[in-house]
Parts: structure tokens; sequence; C-alpha cells
């Protein structure tokens, strides 16, 4: 069998399993829920998700470990991951094949063509590891896995359940939807312009990889005196890496396109080295690693000049229950949206640039959106969670219970009565909604009954029990104010912010 | 012109008039368009619902209208409570299409009470389709409808007793005007559900209500409403008034086994719940709802929509009035 079905054969496996994956993410043990499937396999076999949160954190986080085999086998056989199993390049490369295959040759070969600039990757991703080091881990933005989940996981299959209506009861909502997935439009109109743009001038994931591949012992070389100099390797080249001249094997995907195009025989993937030279160096010059490693050191610290993290946080942030607290939060969240796609309720959702550029799309609740606010009994964001910014927590820790007794339920934030919006407060007109969805028991809303403007009508006005109230938003949710609700969740007591909630609460040992 | 040959014969003539007739076919059918949707009015504002009536489900038979069942087990006292009223199968026949509406407001386990207990329903829905009916459980929880269903277990009971779920979606939905109701006008309902159904039974738990007052089987019908029907709040008692004149029931079960008798109505611990050990089977709603009233200590003057839906004619307040016959066991 030709090498190139298996690698293709590699490819569709890959890509439907990660549909397939996207497609149970719910978490639960029904028929298309996640059980113990791994579905979080494809960011965990990316080593740049482990790196960056090892680098903000210091620690290699859980499955993330498995980015270690992807540096294996990349260290042995070159940029396979990208060849052979990334489902983005497998996209781009569909995409890629569609827009040329009835180009001329000489514009398929000229589209194919090693160009420096494909260096840029290789700055990028020093940039973004450099921001890490420090603590803000924004490699989510571009690193394929995360973006591709992140589209597919909370624009495709929404979207696509609108028709189907399989996955959901109610049609899945998502906030900044285009934006999320204007990236990846971008990066396949890019493709069809230029086969696998997105992998040879922008991706820092390919680029770990090809600083990783340097010193792969099995690698394509071009051989012996059949060669006429045709050029016709680089027809197909997924990489552009050159096979027509001093082959770039850092560039080089494995694709084998170039040993099966090749007229004469004269390519072969093999571990003696090319005859006709190699190039080992990526194309970025040390001027250039230099400035993006000043540019990451640079910007991370810029981005927390306006103390989002401190004092300066956004006022309406509420982050799923179980995340760390912010700092760490943002050092570990790579903004895949997997707690999104796992939430029963939609309530969480990604975030657009009001909480600020770093968290953008990062997970935030929005409780006038989805079906019920943060359903008490379930912890599903958090066990959906690849790099521990959300903590993996048990029904007991959630609710209070159990162990978790003294200690008390878990707090996303507190609520509040606006008394200029609230009917009974403002309007004089009965209503309560609040206090008869509130879940807590006793009530973390109390009624103060008194006579309404109608003589002999009595009339009961919400409180908010500070002590008691976890800020799940299910009073939010059921306000009947549509527009800015009459009572709002706000992070102010969340558990996470330890004895700097504005609540004073007996401290615990 | 007149230099060039014969009109017929000049291709460049020819090319013209096929492109003319080309240009004055797509100038017809852009006319015949415009002419076709003009519309010389604009917008009216006019979006006036369809006004529908509701089947009535009673069925007219001889005997009590109320049975209580107490000191059983749930699926024992369901049974039993049945057979008290002449057997179910004077009220569903073969064929039918049972509409049966649980309260799953939230996504609650049945243990807590908050909503109806999957023993209650399963067992109902399991002896209609004994009977040879086809049954449809429904319910708009208020907590996200996925999550109500599976939490409450309510979900794997219908399962297992036979029945179909229906987890409502929006498209299930439609807007439209109860004849003859103050509240339900252009609001959103589970229509087709509704008018699909030969007999409707409701299943409802007891339940403290801090805004009705207490949330039995009339209550129960506010979740056949969609939309954003918190705002009914305003004046629950005269939706849930509305509602009782609307929806005439086959058939409503009321289970006391346990009551929520605090922190109504989600509860969300047992001991917002006290063992009350009775099971309320029987014709008439209101006649129902005053029975298990007295599970929550309460009195009708308590609850204001009784008096509006026994006024309006949906049953009697006085359940003196109606036939009860009561089972005690032990």
């Amino acid at each position: 069998m030709d090498i190139r079905t298996v690698r293709r054969l590699f490819q569709v496996v890959a890509l439907l399993v990660f549909f397939g994956f996207s497609v149970v993410a719910t978490f639960g043990a029904g028929p298309l829920e996640s059980r113990n499937w791994p579905v979080n396999g494809f960011l965990e076999l990316d080593p740049l998700v482990g790196l960056a949160t090892t680098l903000a954190t210091g620690k290699l986080f859980k499955g993330l470990a498995l980015g270690l085999f992807t540096v294996v086998v990349t260290a042995l056989l070159g940029r396979v991951f990208c060849g052979w199993f990334c489902p983005l390049g497998t996209l781009q490369q569909a995409v890629g094949w569609v827009a040329s295959r009835r180009r001329p040759l000489q514009a398929r070969l000229g589209a194919n063509r090693h160009r420096p600039s494909q260096g840029f990757k290789v700055l990028l991703l020093v940039a973004f590891l450099a921001a890490s080091a420090l603590g803000v881990v924004q490699i989510g933005l571009l690193d394929p896995l995360v973006l591709l989940t992140r589209a597919v996981d909370l624009v495709v299959v929404p979207l696509a359940d609108r028709a189907a209506g399989v996955l959901f009861s109610a049609p899945r909502v998502t906030l900044t939807a285009v934006g999320v997935v204007s990236v990846l439009v971008a990066i396949f109109a890019a493709a069809a312009w230029r086969p696998r743009f997105f992998c040879r001038f922008v991706c820092p994931t390919g680029a770990l990889l090809s600083l990783l591949s340097r010193w792969a012992p099995a690698r394509v070389g071009r051989y012996g005196a059949t060669c006429t100099s045709c050029g016709l390797c680089d027809r197909d080249c997924e990489g552009a890496c050159d096979p027509a001249g001093r082959i770039r094997t850092a560039e080089c995907l494995v694709c084998w396109n170039c040993v099966a195009d090749c007229p004469h025989g004269s390519l072969a993937y093999g571990t003696a080295g090319s005859e006709a030279g190699e190039t080992a160096a990526v194309d970025a010059s040390k001027r250039g690693l230099v400035t993006s490693l000043a540019a990451g050191l640079t910007v991370a610290p810029l981005l927390r000049l306006d103390d989002h993290v401190g004092a300066g946080r956004s006022a309406t942030l509420v982050r799923p229950p179980g995340a760390l607290p912010e700092a760490a939060f943002l050092e570990r969240c790579v903004k895949c949206g997997r707690c999104l796609r796992a939430c029963p309720t939609n309530v969480i959702q990604p975030a657009g640039l009001e909480h600020g550029l770093e968290a953008l799309w990062s997970p935030v609740l929005d409780m006038r959106v989805g079906s019920s606010g943060c359903r008490p009994a379930c912890v599903a964001c958090g066990h959906a969670c690849p790099t521990g910014a959300l903590g993996e927590l048990t029904y007991d820790e959630k609710l209070g219970q159990g162990a978790f007794a003294e200690a008390g339920a878990l707090r996303i934030g507190l609520a509040a009565v606006d008394r200029d919006r609230c009917l009974p407060w403002s309007f004089g007109r009965p209503c309560i909604v609040c206090e008869e969805v509130c879940p807590v028991s006793p009530k973390a809303i109390r009624l103060e009954t008194v006579d309404g403007p109608v003589s002999g009508q009595r009339l009961q006005r919400p409180h908010v029990v500070a002590e008691a109230c976890t800020g799940c938003g299910l009073c939010e949710h059921a306000c009947p104010i549509s527009g800015l609700r009459a009572i709002r969740v706000t992070a102010e007591n969340e558990s996470r912010a330890g004895r700097s909630g504005a609540i004073l609460r007996a401290p615990r040992r | 012109m007149s230099g060039q040959g014969g009109g017929g014969h000049d291709p460049a003539r020819r090319e013209v008039l096929k492109r003319a007739a080309k240009a004055g076919l797509l100038i017809g059918a852009a006319s015949a368009l415009g002419v076709a949707l003009y519309d010389p009015v604009g917008p009216t504002g006019d979006t006036a619902s369809r006004v529908i009536d509701l089947p009535d489900w009673r069925v007219r038979v001889d005997g009590p209208q109320l049975a209580v069942v107490m000191g059983r087990t749930r699926v024992d006292a369901v049974r039993r409570g049945f057979e008290m009223l002449g057997g179910l199968e004077r009220f569903v026949r073969p064929g039918d299409r049972v509409l049966v509406k649980p309260n799953v407001a939230f996504a609650s386990p049945a243990e807590l009470g908050a909503t109806a207990h999957p023993d209650t329903v399963g067992e109902v829905v399991r002896l209609c389709v004994a009977l040879g009916a086809r049954v449809v459980v429904t319910d708009n929880p208020i907590a996200d409808p996925a999550g109500a269903f599976g939490v409450s277990g309510v979900q794997a009971a219908v399962r297992r007793a036979g029945g179909t779920l229906l987890i409502p979606r929006p498209s299930d939905f439609e807007a439209v005007t109860v004849r003859g109701s103050r509240h339900l006008v252009d609001w959103p309902l589970l229509v087709g559900p509704l008018q699909g159904a030969t007999k409707v039974i409701g299943v409802a738990p007891v339940k403290d209500h801090h805004r009705a007052g207490a949330s039995l089987t009339l209550k129960n019908w506010y979740g056949l409403l969609g939309g954003a029907r918190s705002v009914f709040h305003q004046d629950v008692h005269g939706l849930v008034a509305d509602l009782a004149l609307a929806v005439r029931p086959t058939l409503v079960v009321l289970d006391g086994t346990t009551a929520m008798v605090a922190n109504g109505p989600t509860g969300g611990s047992l001991s917002d719940l006290a063992p009350t050990g009775t099971m309320i089977v029987g014709t008439d709603p209101v006649a129902a709802d005053v029975l298990g009233l007295a599970l929550l200590q309460r009195t009708v003057t308590d609850v204001p929509y009784l008096a509006l839906a026994a006024r309006a004619g949906a049953g009697s307040l006085d359940p003196e009035a109606v036939r009860v016959v009561v089972d005690r066991k032990g």
C-alpha cells in the first residue's frame, strides 16, 4: 500500500475522532456524552499546551504529560504530528488540495516554494512562551488544537445541532461566535491561497515541533545521480520545505508527497542524510529571536498594567465554579472552551473584550444566557478542563455537604437586588420570582412584607442573605426584568477570593 | 444598415434580437415579481395569534370524584387510588393518547421533593400503557429541561414504564390565545402535545410556595407555558385560575407521601419535608388541592387562586360537596 494512503488514513481517522470527541464532550454517562472517553486527548497531545502552562506554573498538569509522547515521536521521526495527525492541518490540506488541484504546474510550484518568512512562526512561539513564563498564557489564541477545539465546540457543533436537534434540548448559545470562528475561517481562506499557510507561517505548535525535529534520525532526503532537477518534488509539498534544494528538515511535515511525485525515485525517507544537502536551521535570525523574546517579556506586564487581576478587575466577571484565584487561573486557562461545551445549562460563555484583552474567550458566566444559571448539583466544567484552571470539584464540595458541611457550599459570587429596577421595590408590584427559584435551603433570599401601594394589599420585597448566597445566578436568570436584571450576581463573595471577599466570615482552620 | 445584407441572415442582428428577447424575459420576470410582492401599506404591527380552544379532557363517570389513600408506598397508593375511583379503565381506553404532566420544575433529586416523584409518575404511565394507551410525558421546567428530567429521575422512570418523554424545545411552543382566558393571550403554550392528547393526567407533589401559597395540581399547569412566564408572578392567582379553566384534566394525582412544608417551591434540604403519607387521586383538581392544603396546615384563604378557580367553575372549593372515598392502611 502506498505510504501516502496510510498517512491519509491516519489523518481522516484523527479528524473523525476529533469531531467525535467534540460531539460527545457533554459531561455525563449517556450515549452521546463523554463517559470516560479521553475527549481532551488532542489538547493533551499538543506539547505547546503542556509547555506554556508548565512555564507559567512550574508544573506539568496531569494528562498534559501526554505531550511528551509527541515530543519523543517528533524528535525521532520529524513533524509527523503536523503531517499525519493534526486535524487543523488535515482540514487545511483538504482546502489547499481543492483550491490548487486545477492550477497550472508553475503556480503550484510557486505556491509551495520555501519562503524565509516561514520563520515568523518561531518568532511568534518565542513571544508566546516568554509571556507564558511571566504568567500570561495566550497560546490558545493561535494554538491549532486549542483554536480548533474552541471553534468546533462552540460554533460548529452548536450550529449543526440547530439543524439536527440531537445534542441539546434548547438551542445552544455562543456569545462572540463570529469572532471565535473567524480565526478558523481566516486559516481556511489563507490555505486556499497558499497550501497550509497557517502551518507554514503562523502555527506556534508547528514552530515548537520544527525545533524539536532538528535532530530527527529519520528524515526525507534527495539522493543519487538520477535527479534531473525537474523540481516536481515541490508540486505537492505540504511544508514548503524545499525538497528540490537543500531540504529544510524543520519545515518538512513528512507528508511523503515529494517521494511519490518524483518520477526518478530520487527522494526517500530514511536515516541517511540528504545527499543534496540539508538546511538544519530555522529561518529565524538571532536579532529576530531576541526581539520577539523582548516583545513577549514586555507584552506580559503591559497586559497586566491595568491590574485586572487585582483592583482593576472587571466588575462583572464571574468565573465558573472551582476556578483558581484569578492570577493562577490565567496561568492555566488556554481558552479551549471545553468547560463551556460541557456546561449543561449553557451559562458559561466565552468572554468578549469587555473583561479586558487577556480574558478574551476565557470562560465567564452570563446568567441571562442559557437555560438556568449555574446548576447547584453539577460539577461538569471542572471535570472538562484539561489544564486544571478549573478544579475537579466533587458534589459534596460544590454543595457544602459531607466533609464540606462546615466549609459550606462553594460560592462563585453574590447576588444583589437592584431596588431601582425590582418590581416590588420600585414599582409596587408583587413578584418574588428570585426568591422562588433560589435553590439554597434555607433560601438565600429573604422576604420582607410591607404594605403595598394599594390599600390593604401586602407586598413582599426580596433581600439577599449574604451568608447563604452561592452566586449560582438562578435568580438573575429568572428575573422578569429582561434587560439589565433587577437582581444580579457579581463575584464579590466568591470562594476563591478567600478572606478578601466582601462578606466577613469566621476564619476556618 | 442598408449596406448589410438581408435581416434574417445578418448574424449580428440575430444576436441583438436574441439578447433583446432575454432582456425582455428578465424585465417581465422582475416586473411580475414586483407586482406580485407589492405591499402598498407596510408592516401593520398586527401579530395577533391563533385563537384556540383546548379540548375538554374530562370523563364523566358516576362514582367518587376523589380518592384519598393513606399510609401506602407511592406505587401502591396510585394503584389503590385508581381502583377506588372505579378503575383507571373507566378513564383511559385502548388507543387513547394520554398526556401526563408531572411537575418537574427543577434539576433536583427526587428525595428532595421539589419535583413529582419518579415512582408516582412511572406508575401512572405504566398503568396507562398497560391499558393500551400511548403516553407522552412533558413539562417545561424552570431549570434546564434535560437536567430537570434527568436529575429528578423522571426521565428514567418514564422510559422504564414505557412512556415517551417530550423534552420541550422552543419549536414545541406556539404563541396562541386561549378563548375566554384573561392572561393566555398571545402566549407560548405547549399546544402540540395538548391538542394531540385525548386524555390529560396531572401529577403534582404537595409543596409550599412562597408566592402562590401552595403548589399543588392547579399550579402544576404553569409548566405548560413557555416564554418569559415569570412575569405572571405579578398576578399569579389570576393566572392559575385562568389555567384551571383552560386545562380540564381527565385526572389529577396529588402526591402527598411527603410534603414540602417550607422553603418552597425549591426546597433543597430534607428538613424542608414532612412525612404526610397521603395520595390524593381524583377528577376535581380544586377539591384535590383543598385536601392537599391540609397537609401543609394551610387553608383556602392562604391560597387565593383556589377561590378564583372555583368561582370560574374549575371545581369545588368544598370537599364536603364532592364524593370522597378514603383508604387508611395500618
